[in-house]
């Protein structure tokens, strides 16, 4: 699996998120100034059912990273993209990293679409 | 393997539905095919607060059980179709609708019917009873074209209907044959007590009498004939005269029944058939009906439990209350009536306060049998627990009802409750098992009601679970919190007073200062709304961006679908016709869907991110500015036209209007504010419905504060009369910015008033009398905050760096595709999920 650039860290937003097109899917990608942390994760909010997770306010509980999300407030967990009220709704994660001031990003396409399958088949 | 039996229960009520939830939370879950019959077309839903119905509630907030909990259990429920008869030969249940079920064991829940005296007349036009919802919809329905309401029947749930005739507008009267009201609870005293209080909330009653026909009216289109030859006009008559036990098909199948209806149970709450139940109100258990919900709850437990092939008894119940009745608090507990043998007698009346209080000793002094309160019920849990538990009475039991001062202990500590006691009636809570649940490392009331399902039923114990909470934690050295969140160990308030104090202007420096972690969705827009008030910077800079809430972040308001809404400000709701023409044009530019809103403005819906600046440039140059729609802060101002047009018209409503929002605009507050102004007091502004009301008289503007719409009206609070527009304008001042300076997060003006200790006094000698000298501060904050207003929105288009995020895509200028609109009535609106559906289809296709 290779890295994939999306964009500088100069188009991320401080301490917020932004959403990037990558290999056709909408990543959420947060940005956290203290430690230079970034975090991916599908924009896709599966309980809100809107891409919208790229606009949620981004903190952390317990000591760990997540996103409520702008609708009704869940909370995502961005390193795994499990919700933490509910273990068994989660989002696709995925490795990101900052190289130089870039962006990069490993998207496991096949994986990911047959989960949205799945799940739209489902409803 | 054994194979599954068919368990029916018939009936979907209150017990019938704490039934099943037993059931799936016994063992004897795996052993049973469920079928249900429920002859409503909904399935059980709260009963005991019906009356919520006509105060907002829907019936979908009263339904007991998730929509999806008959699905999940796999159980089967008709809906709509009532269980008609029952054949115990070949053991099967009939449907009216011809659905036929076999059973091993059968559960009666059917209930009761509101018993309707049988005079002449009882059954003309709008003779109407409350049990139903449907029966609240034929009430309200009937209350449209009607003036007068009587209620036949002057207990619990007569009252109840009263209170529901009151809500719906109507001049209402209570006929009660006893000769007080609540008779099965109250004794004289304290029937009269309730008495007068209600008649001053505008209810008439009338006592000792009986009915003895309803004929045509002269003034009502009914009237009522009482036996000592009065009369009574009225619209509607609302029956609520006891119930009876529906126990027509268990008559019909052959069924012991009692003489006076009921089916008759044991302990196990079976029938004279050993395969079938009955449970709640239709069970005569040794004689007795059951009119409450909790002993049929606990009925209800009893044959989950013996289906579960453990052993269970249902033993008879408590039926002490405790309740809210047009506002006044009554409870009854025990022997109210002193019927015991030897009972002693204490009660204490203050006719200045309106309080009544008796209670029923033992002839030792030393046992509580039964107890009357009205009007002031904060000792009904100690007392209760007293009652249930036996707890040997202090030397002088009238302590427990007398005034005291507030230095003195008097009462029953939470401490001194046994484990057994029982804290929560309706789902049998024990004081040691919430104490097992805190071990368990429950620590809130949230975590407490989910855990053990106290006080999750009729609410009456919150309080004492509260106290028996409190005492435990700080038992096992916990501090209540009243922390903000995981990140900053203070309050709203401690936060605001560290901005000031040490004149902080990011959320990052207080954090550093003051909190750890990160921050979360909670002190984030906390802090960034105290910021903002405080400062007034832009809520988009670089620092402050991250603390926005949804809608703030993009100044507008998103929609289910992720698009956003658009509402330019329209102060005082006058606009001309050349605005509302560029308004119609924005709109049918980007194609947005339009609504008028309840503020008197104009909602634009279905922009996406990328649309929204270009959206604000064409309305900006129009001359619009932001409506603040997205935030906590200062919505409107609505008016009514006022005298430059109206007939009646004392004051310029609309002028007032529009400076008082030119004023406030922009004012970052706790929660949400809205204000409104009339021109006179017919009020066409709704005024006392608002955060802040101002309403014009012939002696000037009379000032109103702390009301609110939405899930928990309240009617706003007179604050003063007769102002001057100078000292309207000063007051008003200084109520905002200690508001927001001192209330919680997320707290609308009427809750942080109430929890205000001294209330409105209070806040009248800190606003009008200066009480504590800082109205010179709160007025200079507040001309701050005017000083500094911009619209937020020309901030944004202006600065080019700030657009860029305003797309969807970072890296590309596509747009979402998940958004899809279809057309409705000549508009956008967002596609529902089969539409969607139907799209993605086209689009590979």
């Amino acid at each position: 699996m290779s890295w994939k650039y999306v964009c500088n860290v100069s188009d991320l937003q401080p301490d917020s998120g932004v959403c990037a097109l990558v290999d056709g899917q909408q990543i959420a990608i947060f940005y956290m100034v203290k430690g230079h942390t970034v975090y991916a994760i599908h924009n896709y909010d599966p309980l809100g059912k809107a891409n919208v997770l790229s606009r949620g306010l981004i903190g952390d509980i317990k000591g760990e990273p997540v996103v409520a999300s702008p609708l009704y407030k869940q909370h995502f967990n961005l390193k795994t993209g499990v919700c933490v009220e509910d273990g068994q709704v989660a989002v696709p994660a995925y490795p990101i990293r900052l190289n130089n001031g870039r962006v990069e990003i490993q998207v496991t396409a096949p994986c990911l679409s047959e989960g949205q399958d799945h799940e739209k088949a489902s409803v | 393997m054994n194979k599954k039996q068919s368990l029916v229960v018939i009936g979907n009520g209150m017990v019938g539905q704490h039934f099943l939830s037993s059931l799936m939370a016994s063992s004897a879950k795996e052993h049973y095919h469920i079928t249900t019959f429920c002859e409503e077309p909904r399935a059980a839903y709260d009963r005991v607060h019906l009356s919520s119905f006509f105060s907002g509630k829907t019936a979908a907030d009263l339904a007991m059980a998730d929509e999806s909990f008959f699905a999940d259990n796999g159980i089967t429920i008709h809906l709509g179709d009532k269980a008609e008869s029952i054949d115990r030969t070949s053991k099967t249940v009939l449907s009216t609708k011809g659905v036929k079920v076999s059973y091993d064991a059968l559960v009666l829940a059917t209930g009761s019917y509101p018993f309707v005296p049988p005079v002449p007349g009882h059954d003309r036009k709008n003779c109407l009873v409350y049990r139903t919802i449907e029966d609240l919809e034929a009430i309200a329905t009937a209350a449209q074209t009607s003036k007068v309401g009587v209620v036949v029947g002057g207990g619990l749930l007569g009252l109840e209907a009263a209170k529901a005739l009151t809500d719906l507008g109507l001049e209402t009267h209570v006929v009660e044959f006893a000769p007080r009201l609540m008779a099965v609870q109250l004794d004289d005293g304290g029937g009269a007590m309730l008495r007068r209080k209600v008649e001053e909330l505008g209810l008439q009653i009338h006592t000792s009498k009986n009915t003895t026909q309803i004929i045509d009216g002269e003034q009502c289109a009914n009237k009522m004939c009482f036996a000592d030859g009065e009369e009574l006009e009225t619209d509607i008559v609302l029956f609520s005269a006891g119930i009876r036990p529906r126990d027509d098909i268990a008559r019909a199948c052959g069924l012991d029944v009692g003489p006076r209806g009921g089916i008759v149970i044991d302990n196990q709450c079976k029938t004279s058939d050993p395969n079938i139940y009955a449970i709640g109100e239709c069970a005569l258990w040794n004689g007795m009906i059951y009119g409450l919900v909790a002993p049929g709850y606990a009925m209800a437990r009893t044959v989950a439990t013996d289906l579960a092939g453990e052993t269970a008894s249902f033993t008879g119940a408590d039926m002490s209350t405790k309740l809210k009745l047009m506002g006044v608090d009554v409870a009854s507990i025990g022997d109210a009536h002193a019927k015991s043998q030897g009972a002693l007698v204490y009660t204490y009346q203050n006719g200045a306060s309106e309080i009544y209080k008796r209670l029923v000793v033992s002839q030792d002094k030393k046992q509580l049998l039964g107890a009357v309160l009205v009007g002031e019920v904060s000792g009904y849990g100690t007392l209760l627990q007293y009652c249930l538990n036996g707890i040997e009475l202090p030397e002088n039991p009238d302590s427990l009802i007398l005034p005291h001062r507030s230095d003195e202990s008097v009462g029953l500590g939470p401490d001194a409750l046994p484990m057994s006691a029982q804290i929560c009636s309706c789902y049998d809570v024990t004081k040691g098992a919430i104490c097992q649940a805190i071990d368990q490392g429950c620590t809130s009331i949230g975590a407490l009601k989910a855990e053990t399902k106290a006080s999750t039923g009729c609410g009456g114990c919150a309080a004492l679970l509260k106290s028996v909470m409190d005492c435990e934690l700080n038992k096992r050295g916990f501090e209540v919190n009243t922390d903000l969140c995981e990140h900053f160990p203070y309050t709203r308030q401690d936060l605001y007073n560290l901005v000031v104090v040490e004149q902080i202007k990011t959320f990052d420096d207080l954090l550093e200062k003051h909190g750890k972690g990160r921050g979360c969705d909670v002190c984030k827009p906390a802090i960034g709304s105290i910021l903002a008030s405080y400062w007034n910077e832009y809520v988009l800079s670089d620092k402050h961006l991250g603390l926005q809430d949804t809608n703030d972040t993009f100044l507008a308001n998103m929609q289910k679908d992720g698009t956003y809404s658009v509402v330019p400000r329209v102060t005082g709701g006058e606009i001309s016709p050349d605005m509302l023409i560029a308004l119609g044009q924005v709109g049918k530019k980007y194609n947005l869907y339009t609504k008028i809103t309840g503020g008197q403005r104009v909602d634009l819906f279905g922009a996406r991110v990328d649309q929204l600046p270009h959206i604000w440039k064409e309305l900006i140059d129009a001359g619009f500015e932001s409506g603040h729609a997205y935030g906590k802060s200062l919505r409107t101002v609505k008016s009514c036209v006022g005298s430059t047009w109206c007939r009646y018209g004392i004051d310029d409503s609309v002028g007032l209007a529009i400076e008082l929002e030119n004023r406030y605009k922009g004012l970052r507050s706790p929660h949400k504010l809205k204000f409104a102004v009339s021109g006179c007091t017919r009020e066409c502004a709704e005024a006392q419905g608002k955060d802040v009301g101002v309403i014009a008289t012939e002696n000037g503007w009379n000032l109103y504060v702390c009301g609110n719409g939405g899930m928990k009206p309240r009617h706003a609070d007179l604050f003063a009369t007769g102002l001057d527009k100078e000292t309207l304008i000063k007051y008003i001042d200084r109520f905002l910015i200690f508001y927001v300076r001192t209330a919680g997060r997320l707290q609308r003006t009427s809750v942080w008033m109430e929890n205000m200790e001294g209330g409105l006094d209070y806040l009248k000698a800190v606003v009008i009398d200066d009480k504590l000298a800082i109205c010179a501060q709160l007025e200079d904050q507040m001309q701050y905050v005017i000083d500094t207003y911009q619209c937020e929105w020309l901030t944004t288009i202006q600065d080019e760096s700030k657009l860029k995020r305003f797309r969807h895509f970072i890296n590309s200028d596509q747009p979402d595709d998940n958004v899809v609109f279809v057309e409705e009535r000549g508009q956008i609106r967002p596609a529902d999920e089969d539409e969607r559906k139907h799209f993605k289809l086209m689009e590979v296709a």
